[in-house]
């Protein structure tokens, strides 16, 4: 039985210690489609990741991946969650004490059950599909930040989950890198289904990936838009999400005749 | 009818099943039905490995005609099936017609290359010799980093003998609450109890001979010139000198200390000389505390064990302690103080690779300085015999 949304994030309000950083947010997410959050610096969009993956725990709110809440959920039902999940961090976060295999293994020793040999098996494939299948003996300090979130991806797509969360999948990295990781993340969600729910302000990877986007802002504290980013772009009335497509306001300005 | 012999369902997954069938001379055939993925690979690969191991098939096949999907982990299954029965080459065989999207996925590359080897760490581990020759190398290398360090240490001490502005007196006074303040509490604690034990062990000795005052000058003794700096160094290096290498560590790892470079400061100035005077400054002064809180602890067993008053067992310390011998203790405890932040900050800045270096670099920054702590120590004991 498939559910109608994948992720189902209900009156979220979250923060950290004193201060709120998101209000009352909901916002649901189809199951197969790419789904990204964006907004500029600081409005809680790696906050919000952070709560969708279970990190964090909110003030209020429920988040439901799967049909399953996985703030009330108990530990068992988390962990089974957990398999559905995959999460690129920022940075790659991967292990420095242990080879990209490893890295990428680790999940698979743990949960498949598989002997050593056809782990290794799968580690070669996952590599191969990032683009790494040389790098497999490398320790993650021997190789570049593109190489390292490259390797972190193979690592979030290990067990083939059902869900793909990606922080700032290519933020910082040059343009080619960063199309070639967006390709990945569509054939990815092409070939296996995933759901990719995707944080990030890089404007040509939005129009790239997106199917959905939504908005968060700073000062509303929650979402100001949402839809598809070439109708946001276009129609929107709103003048804080006008700017973000459009982010040169002298220029825009100065073309009015203003 | 095939001499079918078993049909195993797998209780953990019933999407799934297999059946194995003995064929021709000495081979056999799998017939696997229903889901191949992640989640019923590894059961199902237990499941064969059990049926199969003990016999030795000439040939194997598969048949994935009724399998319904199947992705990665399914076809590195099947392939695995290769290295259970120990089928390669023409004996393996999986038949025609594949499951609807698992061409692409079993005719992968990865599984024609040669057996991958488990897990090999060739990198790692390497015969003996080699790696005893590359662990010279890397100490050669050390000298010589080690070296330079020195001379970066001078060079910053001239450098802020010619600008005392150059310091950066707010570091060096928190570094001074760091390494010295807070460590007064556990110092004073553990001196008092050694004190006590030291003088506890004497007076069962002394007592025999009536000589039970004499405690008060072993103790006293003891403490000034030799245990209170030993004690007291190796405290502060497993406390602030690994602390040292840490933060260094750290800061190396995450590009900071080239940060600082390209911004112009001198990371030894920077980093290393706020340490190192904040040291040499407070552990001589957690050393008289040391010597205090001990003696003081001697004390108590002195009155309470030997029924000496107070004022004798003071008057006793005060006259086996020189002017001269406090000097000495001192003054040892000031090279200590050295020697574990240079220690400390030499194997920060060291670092390098992920989380592991810097865990490596506090560890060996409290073992070594331990080890020349001692070492230094015994030197002091040759030169004062001469």
């Amino acid at each position: 039985m498939e559910l109608l949304t994948a992720i189902e994030v209900k009156n979220l309000s979250a923060g950290y210690g004193d201060s709120m950083i998101l209000e009352n947010v909901g916002f649901y997410v189809k199951p197969h489609e790419i789904f990204i959050i964006l907004g500029g610096s600081g409005c809680g969009k790696s906050t919000l990741l952070r709560h969708m993956i279970g990190l964090e725990k909110p003030i209020s709110g429920s988040i439901l991946v799967d049909g399953t809440d996985i703030i009330t959920c108990a530990d068992m039902d988390f962990c089974s969650v957990r398999r559905k999940i995959g999460v690129l961090f920022q940075s790659g976060a991967l292990m420095g004490s242990m080879t990209v295999g490893e890295n990428v293994a680790l999940p698979i020793t743990e949960y498949s059950g598989l002997p050593a040999e056809a782990v290794k098996d799968i580690v070669k494939i996952k590599l191969k599909t990032v683009g790494l299948g040389d790098y497999e003996d490398h320790f993650p300090s021997e190789i570049s930040g593109g190489m390292k979130k490259r390797a972190g991806l193979a690592r979030a797509m290990a067990l083939n989950p059902k869900f793909l969360f990606l922080d700032e999948p290519s933020a910082g990295l040059d343009p080619i890198t960063s199309a070639e990781i967006d390709d990945l993340i569509i054939s990815i969600n092409e070939t296996a289904g995933a759901t990719v729910v995707i944080v990030t302000h890089e404007l040509a990877s939005i129009f790239r990936l997106a199917h959905r986007v939504i908005m968060l802002d700073k000062e509303a504290k929650g979402v100001i838009a949402e839809g598809r980013p070439q109708k946001l772009m276009n129609e929107s009335d709103n003048p804080k999400v006008k700017r973000f497509f459009n982010p040169n306001p002298e220029k825009a300005n100065k073309s009015n005749g203003v | 009818m095939s001499d079918e012999f078993k049909t195993a369902h797998l209780e953990s997954d019933s999407r799934f099943s297999y059946t194995i069938t003995e064929t021709g001379e000495n081979g056999v055939l799998i017939r696997f039905k229903g889901v191949l993925d992640n989640h019923t690979a590894g059961d199902l690969l237990d499941s064969i490995s059990s049926e199969i191991s003990g016999r030795s098939p000439r040939t194997a096949a598969v048949d994935l005609s009724e399998v319904t999907y199947m992705d990665d982990y399914g076809a590195a299954a099947v392939h695995h099936i290769k290295r259970i029965t120990g089928t390669v080459g023409d004996t393996f065989q999986i038949r025609e017609p594949y499951p609807e999207n698992g061409r692409e996925l079993l005719d992968d590359p990865v599984f024609d290359g040669k057996q991958p080897e488990l897990l090999e760490k060739k990198r790692r581990l390497g015969p003996l010799i080699t790696r005893l020759g590359e662990t010279t190398i890397e100490e050669t290398k050390h000298l010589g980093f080690l070296l330079v360090f020195i001379g970066s240490v001078v060079m910053a001490f001239v450098k802020i003998g010619a600008n005392p502005k150059k310091l950066r007196i707010g570091d060096t006074i928190d570094h001074m609450e760091k390494t010295g303040v807070a460590a007064l509490p556990i110092i004073a604690l553990i001196s008092f109890l050694l004190g006590s034990i030291m003088a506890f062990m004497a007076a069962i000795q002394f007592r025999q001979f009536g000589a039970g005052l004499y405690v008060a000058s072993l103790v006293g003794f003891a403490m000034v010139s030799e245990l209170g700096p030993i004690m007291t160094a190796i405290v502060v290096s497993g406390r602030s000198g690994s602390a040292y290498a840490a933060e260094i560590g750290t800061m190396k790892i995450y590009e900071e200390i080239d940060a600082l470079t390209t911004m112009g400061f001198d990371p030894t100035l920077f980093l290393a000389a706020p340490r190192l005077i904040a040291a040499f400054i407070v552990v001589p002064i957690l050393t008289l505390f040391s010597n205090l809180f001990a003696i003081f602890g001697g004390l108590m067993v002195g009155v309470l064990m030997l029924d000496l008053s107070a004022v004798t067992y003071i008057r006793e310390t005060v006259e086996v302690l020189s002017l001269k011998e406090m000097a000495w203790g001192t003054g040892k405890s000031a090279v200590f103080a050295v020697l574990i932040a240079l220690i400390g900050c030499l194997q920060g800045f060291r670092a390098s690779g992920g989380a592991a270096a810097v865990g490596n670099a506090a560890t060996s920054a409290v073992v070594r300085s331990i080890f020349f702590i001692i070492l230094f120590d015994s030197l002091f004991a040759v030169i004062r015999s001469l």
